[in-house]
């Protein structure tokens, strides 16, 4: 066993009890995002259900294949994420970075694919505004939703992403060692990214196709 | 979560350097991440936020007395109510318990050398100052003119005053208070010492864990809210755009989600603090100890259940306001239970009127007075008359002011000593904490009397019969700046020239008293063990008496 030391952070007596820690931190902040994409998801379906006509319009102009892309791309995401936290809990160095640059690869690979359908939405006038092609009027609310829930999420992923690269290279660089307290909270975090997408993908992509 | 044992680095005694000798330069200050440092970081900083807001609504005050202006414009009158409310609420009242005496104090008495995520407490005053920075450029661009409510369309769509900048920094400022609830929550979880057993905590340690729950479940949905209200401000997304079928009603519901839970935000550390103080000078046993935490849990999960009593008006339909109201009227019950449990711990105590008694018992009775005026407005008929009028000013400023304002002061006061280890001038202290009860009675009796008159509020002018009540409430303000002023002078000159406290003077129990003054970087020179419940001051009785002769070595939950 190498040295795990230099993973201790302050006021912590021992490895384990930081990983239950930071487990248990990240779990309350999950719970204060699932809210905050909760105000998201609760606009949506009580616009929903007073425009559903208009709502089941406007989301058949949505790029089904883009999103079902970002769909398999996201949830491999995750596979890699797990082993990424499993080979540094038993402390394989190289399994871990390996798979931590995959899980990054496929997240940047998400947010390309995304700015792909945004440049298309764009091209086809799906911003509301002077010009948005839709109608009825409330379509210009599913439109509003669509760019802001994409967009809060793909924002959640690029900090993700962030985060992924900055402990890729502090376990590069040895300035922490490979072990699983210091993956917790990311692998945790980056599975929840992913979980907002499964509710996006039916909410936003099969909404208009029944 | 597991019972453990927690291996502190100085397992035996040793000499104290105390959290202030810790080194003394300002980059010693800044990237600090002891949660005591942090505590006074948080603490200078409301303090001075405090003051900006209260120079806004002096300015308003000032101008209300003369019934059509005198010195303002009516923009310029929206922009100072406006600014007061938003500073008032999110950058004083909401991080003042929690993140100065949460700060310092909750590690302290669990037993623990620090909060669970030093780096992410330090991170939490930085995105408060960030927060902090996009409301001063606010100011300085000219100010907002909403109201700290932010009610579209007028912000979404009309309003030509500087809203985004206002919105980002409450967003952010938020994500402040995000940080501080994990954090406690995490730190209450897995910190708490041999022995401390989750009904063997101090309720101050129960407050702020309720509240750093509401703290987290509710300040998300205020974030996503002002969000959606600068996407359609800046790039036009018709959330709430009433010409679409949007629906700015529903706004008023997620806004309100977070800033009913809000208010428990800001009460609920203040009963904690009293909760303290009152049990240490009655010398007594807080009177029904699980039913305060019960009270606590209560209020804390009720309290997300009845956002809509600020709706009645606002087309909700009757049915939800039927709900609304009857669980608005729940959440008095464990609220009185409080209130007379702690009636009851004074009943036969040894009572001592040092300020942070004074200061606890002001904040009962305005809470009380604040709680019973709340009743009126959970009550549907009589909120419709009384919606939008001084009358709910006034309630909802003697909760928030009235009640955590003299709560925040008597714990500034109960703690001063442990934290900069001097006495404050007692007699002074008393007089300020008998002139901010004055001045705050004098500021909002005459609002309740002239709302329920029909005086509505934000108005800039308004007929010349209330005009003797502007006045009396102007002159309340005015003795209430008083009051809050003398402590800056007190307490700083105690700062240089007080007497030394030693460990304990109060003589009270806790394990925050355990420890010297000021305590040393980890907190404890031994680790704490406990085992005793709380508030174990009927074996100790006046012992504060003697302290002049000889300090008393503290005798409380450790032994």
């Amino acid at each position: 066993m190498t040295d795990l030391s230099g993973a201790l952070q302050e006021p912590w007596p021992d490895l384990r009890l930081q990983r239950e820690a930071v487990g248990l931190g990240m779990w309350f902040f999950l719970a204060s995002e699932v809210l905050f994409f909760a105000a998201l998801f609760c606009s949506y379906a009580i616009y929903r259900s007073f425009n559903a006509e208009a709502f089941r319009i406007a989301a058949a102009h949505t790029k089904i294949v883009y999103g079902s892309i970002n769909m398999v791309l996201l949830l491999t995401s995750s596979l890699t994420m797990t082993v990424a936290l499993r080979a540094a809990t038993i402390q394989l160095r190289r399994l871990t970075l390996l798979s931590l640059g995959a899980t990054a690869a496929l997240g940047v690979a998400f947010l390309v694919t995304k700015g792909l359908e945004y440049y298309a939405d764009i091209n086809e006038n799906l911003v509301p505004g002077p010009g948005f092609p839709l109608k009825p009027a409330a379509t210009a609310i599913f439109w509003g939703l669509y760019w802001i829930m994409t967009g809060v999420h793909a924002l959640h992923l690029t900090a993700g992403i962030g985060v992924v690269i900055a402990v890729m290279t502090l376990f590069w660089r040895g300035t922490i060692p490979v072990q699983g307290s210091t993956m917790e909270g990311v692998a945790i975090y980056w599975h929840f990214v992913d979980t907002v997408w499964i509710f996006l993908y039916p909410l936003i992509y099969l909404a208009g196709r029944s | 979560m597991s019972e453990m044992t927690l291996q502190y680095a100085p397992t035996e005694e040793s000499v104290a350097t105390s959290y202030l000798d810790e080194g003394h330069t300002v980059l010693s200050w800044l990237l600090t991440t002891d949660h005591k440092r942090i505590a006074i970081l948080y603490a200078l900083s409301i303090t001075a936020f405090f003051f900006i807001g209260g120079v806004a609504i002096g300015l308003v005050r000032l101008e209300l007395i003369s019934p059509t202006g005198w010195f303002m414009t009516s923009d310029e009158y929206n922009r100072a109510f406006t600014i007061h409310g938003i500073i008032m609420v999110w950058f004083f009242l909401v991080p003042s318990i929690p993140a100065t005496m949460g700060n310092f104090v909750l590690p302290m008495m669990i037993g623990a050398p620090d909060v669970a995520f030093p780096r992410l407490n330090l991170l939490s005053w930085y995105l408060y100052l960030i927060g902090a920075s996009f409301t001063v450029y606010v100011l300085l661009s000219g100010g907002v003119d909403t109201g700290w409510t932010f009610y579209p369309p007028f912000s979404s769509t009309y309003s030509h005053s500087s809203v985004v900048p206002a919105a980002i920094g409450v967003f952010v400022v938020g994500f402040s208070s995000i940080a501080t609830g994990v954090n406690f929550m995490a730190t209450v979880h897995l910190l708490r010492a041999p022995g401390m057993t989750w009904f063997r905590l101090p309720l101050f340690a129960w407050s702020m864990y309720v509240v750093s729950m509401v703290m987290v479940l509710a300040t998300p949905v205020l974030a996503m809210s002002l969000l959606l209200i600068c996407a359609e401000r800046l790039f036009g997304l018709p959330i709430f755009d009433a010409s679409v079928g949007g629906d700015p009603v529903l706004f008023q519901h997620l806004f309100w989600f977070y800033s009913h839970p809000a208010v428990y935000i800001m009460i609920l550390p203040a009963m904690g603090v009293v909760s303290e103080v009152f049990a240490c000078f009655a010398r007594r046993r807080v009177f029904g100890y699980a039913f305060m935490v019960y009270a606590l849990l209560t209020i804390g999960v009720v309290g997300f259940m009845v956002w809509g009593h600020h709706m009645f008006v606002a087309g909700q339909s009757p049915l939800a306001n039927l709900i609304f109201s009857f669980l608005s009227f729940i959440v008095a019950v464990p609220s009185a239970i409080k209130v007379f449990n702690w009636t009851a711990t004074l009943y036969r105590g040894q009572i001592g009127f040092e300020a942070p008694m004074l200061y606890a018992l002001g904040f009962l009775g305005l809470f009380t007075i604040g709680g019973l005026t709340g009743l009126f407005l959970a009550s549907v008929p009589i909120d419709i008359a009384a919606t939008d009028s001084y009358f709910v000013v006034a309630h909802f400023h003697t909760i928030m002011v009235g009640g955590t304002v003299s709560a925040f002061m008597a714990g500034i006061h109960y703690w001063w000593p442990k934290v900069t280890g001097r006495r404050y001038h007692e007699f002074a202290a008393q007089l300020a904490a008998i002139a901010m009860f004055l001045g705050f009675n004098l500021t909002f009796i005459p609002q309740f009397i002239m709302g329920w008159l029909g005086m509505p509020r934000r108005y800039h002018f308004y007929p010349d019969v209330f005009q003797i009540w502007h006045v009396l409430s102007s002159g309340g303000a005015a003795m209430l700046a008083v009051a809050y002023l003398m402590p800056l002078g007190y307490l700083g000159w105690s700062l240089f020239n007080g007497d030394r406290a030693g460990d304990n003077p109060w003589g009270a129990t806790g394990l925050e008293w355990q420890t010297p003054s000021p305590p040393p970087k980890r907190n404890f020179l031994r680790p704490p063990q406990v085992t005793s419940a709380p508030y174990q001051y009927h074996d100790i009785g006046r012992a504060r008496e003697e302290v002049e002769q000889a300090p008393v070595e503290g005798r409380g939950d450790a032994r």
